[in-house]
């Protein structure tokens, strides 16, 4: 059993944190695992993305270029992976930047790719947690996926921060169930 | 021979390919590192900026690839434990440095992470400097030692295996990468600290405070007896590194028809290709040389007698099918798959090789019937 994850937005959404956040989850719970960023020159343009690979084989190729699990931070990173999610693969968008989705091309073709929407960035303004919309997809992806548990996300929170982000781990942890709990 | 790790250390974590690389070089006891900015290995030397002052050694950004290269020179003429690391366009430029260094017996390590190319290329993953690094990596009669990890776990670990293989063989060493394995992220159980191997190094010229004779480091020979006396002795130590240095890692070959040769990044994605192909009734199997100088020619041989065809899968546009092919000779087909310009051969596209070749197989012997 192999999911393979790819996480998208603009440089500075914390795609990159999300990500391997996921990635520690699924090394702490015994699997196979790669991070791998995109580190072309798109990046410079503003959006960064990074694929995530959870398995119970070794991993092949650590590049994801057809997800089970799409994260979408922002409309331009929708556009450009929605239809490469593969068919019964979930895609998880912010709603508070991805807009233009009904009227997407396409979208009414792949009823067999189920949408779910979270306000993220809303939802972090709204609970004190601002920058934290990233993490709040984490949850939402930990609960949608189904590969890693909770606790493993929580303890995966606390090792992917550096020393001096530490002081945040409460705002990360609150996040992180503040996606989880997401209907 | 891979280093020892504590039970502390084998706790693992998560670190890039480049910084896995870097932190395991400074617990093999790297002293100096020099180098120049390139993607996409940047993080190898930004790590060493951050722990190599901490750990009391030498850290520089030189001006140039020439300079740096030329400083891991110097570094290494004092006995130190010194590296390099670059990306493809700068191995060109650490090229005549590298040739000094094997031309005055030199230990140094230079590692490349490499992008596609020729000339400035682009920066995704490539494995098109096969050919730079096993025959050309400088001018005159020499070849280093070239190692090719496939896992951020196999980098952590190559890099003290360089620095041994550097010292033990008074060779420059280079451990070759790319840029997929440099900047992915894997679990890894980094080595013990303090587990570096101390070599004896009487040739230094470290200072002889008059208890003993100067040292003499070069690669200067100007009456061509010496010259050819250096060079035959070279190539003696490089008996011996065939002899006893080829290293290779075998999957599923011990009944493999069709046998896959691939190192590094495609050797990923030719594993998974493997096992598709069994799922599908083909009996394929990966021999991923380690060593790419010395090149692992005792475990192909030692396939030939069994093998219908063998497939070689690279980054690039055919480089190390030409030394399957010298070690084959012709007794029984050597065909080449390769991606290029930054792209990974997906482990569908190799499958769909391996049924090509098995089906013409099929084809030949249906034709005998």
């Amino acid at each position: 059993m192999t999911t393979n994850f790819q996480l998208a937005g603009f440089g500075g959404q914390g795609v990159l944190f999300a990500a391997k956040v996921l990635t520690y989850a699924g090394l702490l719970e015994g699997l196979e695992v790669s991070w791998m960023p995109s580190y072309g020159p798109e990046m410079r343009g503003g959006t960064a993305n990074c694929s995530v690979v959870l398995s119970e084989a070794p991993v092949g190729s650590p590049i994801v270029t057809e997800p089970d699990v799409l994260l979408a931070m922002n409309q331009p990173s929708f556009d450009k992976f929605y239809h490469a999610v593969v068919p019964g693969g979930i895609c998880i968008f912010d709603s508070t930047f991805v807009t233009d989705v009904a009227e997407h091309d396409g979208v009414a073709e792949r009823a067999e790719v189920r949408l779910v929407p979270v306000p993220a960035s809303t939802l972090a303004l709204d609970n004190d947690l601002k920058g934290g919309a990233n993490v709040i997809m984490t949850g939402v992806i930990v609960r949608q996926s189904g590969v890693v548990s909770l606790e493993t996300a929580e303890k995966a929170i606390e090792k992917s921060m550096s020393a001096r982000h530490l002081h945040l781990l409460d705002d990360n942890l609150k996040a992180l169930r503040l996606g989880y709990d997401y209907e | 021979m891979a280093p020892k790790t504590t039970e502390k250390a084998t706790e693992k974590v998560l670190m890039k390919g480049n910084e896995a690389l870097a932190e395991a070089a400074l617990r093999a006891g790297c002293e100096a590192y020099f180098g120049y900015p390139i993607t996409p290995q940047n993080e190898l030397a930004a790590y060493m900026s951050k722990r190599m002052p901490k750990e009391g050694g030498a850290y520089l950004q030189a001006e140039s690839e020439v300079a740096a290269i030329n400083m891991v020179y110097g570094a290494a003429a004092s006995g130190v434990r010194t590296m390099t690391s670059t990306s493809s366009p700068g191995m060109s430029l650490k090229s005549e440095g590298i040739s000094y260094l094997a031309g005055a017996d030199l230990p140094a390590v230079i590692v490349n992470v490499q992008r596609g190319g020729p000339g400035l290329g682009g920066i995704q993953p490539s494995q098109s400097d096969y050919w730079q690094a096993t025959r050309a990596a400088g001018h005159g009669d020499f070849h280093p030692i070239v190692l090719a990890p496939s896992t951020v776990q196999e980098m952590a670990d190559t890099i003290h295996i360089a620095f041994d293989l550097a010292d033990r063989y008074r060779t420059p060493v280079i451990v070759l990468v790319d840029g997929m394995l440099g900047q992915m992220m894997e679990p890894v159980a980094l080595p013990e600290p303090g587990g570096a191997t101390v070599v004896e190094k009487p040739w230094a010229a470290n200072g002889h405070q008059d208890k003993r004779p100067h040292n003499t480091i070069t690669s200067l020979f100007l009456v061509a007896d010496d010259l050819e006396a250096s060079n035959r002795a070279r190539f003696a130590r490089y008996e011996d590194i065939k002899r006893n240095e080829q290293r290779v890692e075998e999957y599923r070959t011990e009944d493999a028809e069709i046998v896959l040769v691939a190192f590094g990044a495609s050797a990923r994605t030719s594993r998974t290709a493997v096992d598709l192909a069994r799922e599908a009734g083909i009996k394929a199997g990966l021999l991923r040389p380690i060593t790419l100088v010395p090149f692992p020619v005792d475990a192909i041989e030692a396939r030939i007698p069994q093998a219908k065809a063998f497939l070689s899968v690279e980054m690039n546009m055919g480089q190390m099918v030409e030394d399957v092919r010298l070690v084959v000779n012709g007794r029984t087909p050597v065909e080449f798959f390769g991606r290029v310009g930054g792209i990974i051969p997906a482990p569908t596209e190799i499958l769909a090789a391996i049924e090509r070749i098995a089906g013409d197989d099929a084809c030949a012997k249906g034709g005998d019937a």
